[in-house]
């Protein structure tokens, strides 16, 4: 893996914040986007840019043609059966709110949900909001202080009134790579259904749908060096059939009269309206460039950028590292004693280091370890050892200015 | 007692002073130093302008016609803006308040601040002191 190549693709890494040059860390909130993923969309808009699947003319055509092309790029990168089960949606919280909506009317009162601590609050709130309507009953998976989660007590919640676990492939607080493979085969053995968020798993690391047995697994684009505003939701032909469409409208129907409708076949029946056309064909463009690296050779050098940012951020006193999980992808999350992650976020901006602070809207992963935020940095395979250096290097700066 | 004006160019002729952000920076950490502190009991949510990021208390009386504020906070910078708008904001009249423009926060290099992105930032800060003023207001009229 050449990095000095890959960076050249990125144009954006060549700016300068501050009058410092970009070091971006927070990949974890959005990764950026290569010229081969912006010219995708620039030739959409440029030479073919239609409505699709209904025009007959040529340009609908092409970019009918695309956009589906799009879609199996996407099901062989995650190995799933048939291009209808990847439904294409405006990210990973539309996918999810796809499934628990449709959801609503599959569940009674005293149904059980299983959730995880360790969860975004885009994984928390739509099931929240499903228990209010439907009166299920949420359950959490409990962590301990590593942000590794406890199996013995997530089998303890396990019953057979127990319909749906969701929990994420990933921790976007901690970086923690779940046993999702485990807690898959767990809830099916009590006949529960799985939903695995794989939005900060899907750019680290392989996944394999049909290996894993999930029945749902989403993930957004703009996370996988594509733009943003397009994701997806993979579910199994079985799952997909059985749950209603959440939205109305164009697209989605086989037949519409005043008395009743019907509604298309997979996929078409979760993608109401004119979708984010451009976005599904870049998103299969960003998914091209992943695999012409690699995401074998992507998660070995992330790795050893991981293990070298742990080590240098480790020799700096007073300094704790949150998420000690043996399994972890490329994120760090810490704090210095007696300093605010808000205040180290905004020394380092000056400095041109991007680095997110705050909760990362994971608030209860915060008030376990009674913490108000933590800094976060997160790489991706265009980082490099000399950025993990100029990090540590204002970090240093940031405490001695702030103590 | 000096303006609002007086203040806010006082503010300015201080910042200028400086050639670099660290510089900045460091003199709005030490004007945190001197921020008169808030009651701890007054530390509740009810007198929190609260965002994602860091926490603020502001805590206003009247004395006399005038508006004196106190407050605190969690994080050192957020500690030295708001220090810095308790300087130009506290001691004023209601409708001095309310009319005060908020160039200076431009001219003394924080202009990132004002960014929406920042939650907890500036404009959240003089929008609650602002509110102080309104409710005040009501109270002196």
């Amino acid at each position: 893996m050449d990095v000095q190549k890959i960076r050249k693709d990125f144009p954006i890494l060549e700016r300068e914040v501050n009058g410092k040059l970009l070091v971006y860390l927070d990949n974890a909130a959005t990764s950026q986007t290569p010229v081969q993923v912006i010219d995708t969309i620039a030739d959409y808009y440029k030479n073919y840019n239609a409505n699709i699947h209904r025009g007959v003319h040529a340009l609908s055509q092409e970019a009918t043609d695309a956009y589906e092309g799009a879609r199996q790029k996407i099901q062989k990168h995650f190995n799933a059966a048939y291009p209808h089960e990847i439904i294409f949606s405006s990210g990973t919280t539309h996918s999810i709110n796809i499934v628990s909506n449709g959801y609503a009317e599959l569940l009674t009162k005293g149904d059980e949900l299983i959730v995880s601590a360790l969860e975004h609050h885009s994984n928390i709130v739509p099931w929240q909001m499903l228990c209010e309507k439907t009166g299920a009953v949420l359950k959490v998976i409990p962590m301990n202080e590593d942000g590794v989660l406890l199996i013995s007590e997530y089998e303890k919640l396990l019953s057979d009134k127990t319909r749906l676990v969701f929990v994420n492939h990933v921790s976007n607080a901690l970086g923690t790579i779940n046993p999702i493979a485990q807690i898959i085969r767990m809830a099916h053995a009590v006949g529960a259904e799985v939903l695995i968020d794989g939005a900060q798993a899907s750019p680290h690391i392989k996944v394999d749908v049909q290996a894993l047995d999930v029945d749902y697994y989403v993930t957004s684009a703009h996370k996988l060096y594509g733009p943003t505003g397009i994701g997806m939701l993979y579910g199994k032909t079985s799952s997909l059939k059985r749950l209603p469409p959440d939205q109305g409208g164009g697209e989605m129907i086989a037949e519409v009269t005043f008395e009743k409708t019907t509604y298309a076949d997979l996929p078409h029946k979760f993608e109401a309206g004119t979708p984010n056309i451009a976005g599904g064909i870049a998103f299969g463009a960003a998914l091209d460039y992943i695999n012409s690296i690699g995401i074998e050779q992507i998660t070995a050098y992330e790795d050893e950028l991981l293990n070298y940012a742990t080590n240098a951020l480790q020799k700096i006193p007073q300094l704790k590292v949150y998420g000690t999980a043996p399994k972890k992808t490329a994120v760090i999350s810490f704090n210095v004693k007696g300093i605010h992650p808000y205040d180290i976020g905004s020394i380092l901006d000056k400095l041109g280091i991007a680095v997110r602070t705050g909760h990362h809207c994971a608030q209860p992963i915060m008030d376990y370890y009674q913490i108000p935020g933590t800094v976060r940095a997160s790489f991706s395979f265009y980082n490099t050892f000399e950025e993990i250096d100029s990090m540590v290097e204002a970090l240093k700066k940031a405490i001695q200015m702030l103590q | 007692m000096e303006t609002i004006q007086e203040a806010q160019y006082e503010i300015v002729e201080e910042f200028s002073m400086f050639d670099d952000w660290e510089e900045r920076y460091e003199y709005m950490i030490e004007l945190g130093k001197s921020l008169p502190l808030i009651e701890p009991y007054y530390k509740t949510d009810d007198y929190i302008i609260k965002g994602c990021q860091s926490k603020v208390w502001v805590h206003a009386d009247l004395e006399g016609d005038k508006l004196v504020f106190t407050a605190d906070s969690d994080a050192i910078i957020t500690k030295g803006i708001i220090a810095i708008l308790i300087r130009v904001f506290s001691h004023q009249h209601p409708d001095a308040i309310l009319d005060a423009g908020i160039d200076f926060i431009d001219k003394i290099g924080l202009k990132e601040h004002l960014s929406p992105n920042r939650a907890n930032g500036l404009l959240s800060m003089i929008k609650q002191l602002k509110m102080y003023a309104i409710a005040f207001k009501t109270q002196l009229n």
